[in-house]
């Protein structure tokens, strides 16, 4: 493993000390329980948004924590959910009476966590799910698909909505409408190894890539030999397609997502082979998002994620934001 | 006949178990850390692990509790410094058992099955998670059937404690053939057959661990 590590022990505490220090302008970092807040307090009468999950999706999601986003972030261990107890002493220290909603990602420990932090909240809240990844078949037994990168979308509309005196109620649909008309597809060409195992998560061959991978590292839907960009990206549209069946001439934002390890350049290649596609199919793109935002650690590979968008969800991902990772309008 | 020996259940049972589990824990680390990199993504180990050196950690603060306080701490430890699935569901389980009627009494097996039972239900709860799903509960629930049993039956405790290792032990490898439909191997369909999920295998050795030292009290 080589990574930029003193002591596994103090990896994430350090990591956050850096993150407070380099945007004190914006948030702060609080300890034991570790949350990210605002540095400013929530203004009266403004519903407060707090996200968390593991560490290792970084910017996601103490990275939006601020104006027009996140009210307050949770980070646990790298990639395990994060405790009850930070998601009560978040909600205390944010909430300013509107109450508060929880964002969180469909995955098992993540929803008992929050679900627990809720409960030892007093104070109002409610929560929203997110579950966009089409690579997991849903059904009403299982854990049903995974919250992964659209979050990143719900966080950003949301809090548009929040900002601009979005009741707890109305914070809910909105966000429940943005999830409903999300889809997204990851896929991965190498391997992440998170610092307390000191070794990748799976192995993987050097033409082979994880067709539909999480944002952990574990297994999507199938392996497959590596292919041209085109091909590749086709196979994710296609799976997001047949999921969001979005109407001909439909508003999209297309979202092509960072894992960790794979450049920039790379990433608006994706996006050009992606509008060439989408445009073939007659759905319109009005929006766009390029970039490392829901990450796994070091992994290379990429995610693609379409939002429908009819005019509230476009109005509010306009909206101006200022946090450590996005910022806009301000 | 269940014997009637008292001290099943007390601060200092505790602590010396979690100090047996985290030795057991220990040695089948590296296998743990496989099954889960097989269908999870390899957090588990490390998970178990944490909690276990928390509570051992707080063998000074809790010793001389009266085993409720002690519970609610042991409880509050592995909620605040675990973090995912394992943490929410033990913190739950030591949780539920703390909130069992009568514990300032004295503990006999009896009692203390029940708080055990008591403590399975609220991590089935909290986890909406049934037998047949490929996870802990596996192991965990048809456990806690049997102490049922145990508590209202006949039999001799050595001998229904031994069989209850043999029950975890079944449960355990049944996993290997499942499809989850539960936690995160629940996103790989099909390839989650044929490898037995982390969370029932720590869960056996925890329980295989318990009873052993009991049968050998």
């Amino acid at each position: 493993m080589k990574k930029f590590i003193n002591n596994v022990d103090d990896f994430l505490i350090e990591s956050l000390n850096g993150f407070g220090k380099a945007h004190s302008e914006i948030i702060k970092v609080n300890f034991e329980p570790n949350f990210i807040s605002r540095k400013t307090k929530t203004k009266e009468g403004k519903v407060s948004l707090i996200s968390g999950g593991g560490s290792g999706h970084e910017p996601m999601h103490g990275g939006f924590v601020g104006h027009g986003m996140l009210d307050a972030a949770c980070p646990g261990f790298v990639f395990s959910a994060p405790t009850p107890d930070q998601m009560q002493a978040a909600a205390e220290h944010v909430d300013s009476g509107a109450g508060v909603l929880f964002i969180v990602k469909n995955y098992s420990g993540d929803i008992m966590n929050f679900q627990m932090g809720a409960e030892m909240y007093s104070g109002k809240n409610d929560s929203i799910i997110t579950n966009d990844d089409v690579a997991v078949e849903d059904s009403t037994f299982t854990t049903g698909r995974r919250g992964v990168a659209a979050t990143v979308l719900v966080e950003k509309i949301v809090g548009s909505l929040a900002e601009n005196g979005g009741s707890l109620e109305e914070c809910k649909k909105l966000g429940e409408k943005v999830n409903k008309n999300s889809g997204t597809m990851g896929v991965a060409f190498t391997s992440c190894t998170v610092p307390a195992a000191g070794k990748p998560t799976f192995d993987i061959g050097n033409d082979e890539m994880e067709f539909g991978v999480g944002i952990h590292g574990e297994p999507g839907r199938k392996r497959e030999k590596i292919q041209p960009s085109k091909t590749i990206v086709n196979n994710m549209l296609q799976a997001i397609l047949d999921d969001l069946k979005p109407q001909k001439n439909e508003k999209t934002l297309l979202f092509v997502n960072g894992m960790g390890g794979t450049p920039l350049t790379e990433l608006y290649l994706v996006y050009d082979d992606a509008c060439e596609i989408l445009k073939s199919k007659g759905i319109e793109i009005t929006r766009s998002l390029v970039g490392n935002y829901c990450t796994s650690l070091e992994m290379q590979g990429a995610s693609i994620t379409l939002l429908k968008c009819d005019e509230e969800i476009l109005k509010n991902w306009d909206a101006p934001v200022h946090t450590a990772a996005m910022r806009w309008g301000m | 006949m269940i014997t009637e020996t008292k001290g099943y259940m007390s601060v200092n049972f505790l602590i010396s178990q979690a100090k047996n589990i985290q030795i057991v824990i220990d040695q089948n680390a590296a296998e743990i850390e496989a099954l889960d990199q097989n269908i999870g993504d390899g957090d588990h180990i490390f998970n178990v692990q944490r909690g276990l050196k928390l509570v051992v950690e707080l063998e000074d603060d809790i010793k001389n509790l009266p085993l409720q306080k002690g519970l609610n701490m042991i409880a509050m430890k592995v909620l605040s410094g675990i973090g995912g699935s394992s943490g929410a569901l033990f913190g739950t389980f030591f949780m539920s058992m703390a909130k069992t009627p009568d514990l300032d009494k004295d503990i006999d097996f009896k009692k203390a099955c029940e708080m055990v039972i008591t403590g399975i239900n609220a991590m089935k709860e909290r986890g909406k998670a049934d037998v047949g799903e490929k996870t802990m509960m596996d192991v965990l629930i048809p456990v806690s059937e049997k102490l049922n049993e145990l508590k209202s039956g006949n039999t001799d405790m050595k001998v229904g404690l031994s069989e209850i290792t043999k029950i975890a032990e079944d449960r355990m490898l049944a996993t290997k053939d499942m499809l989850a439909t539960k936690g995160r191997a629940s996103f790989l369909g099909e390839r989650a057959k044929g490898h037995i999920d982390p969370g029932a295998r720590s869960s056996q050795l925890i329980i295989d661990t318990i009873c052993k030292s009991l049968i050998n009290k």
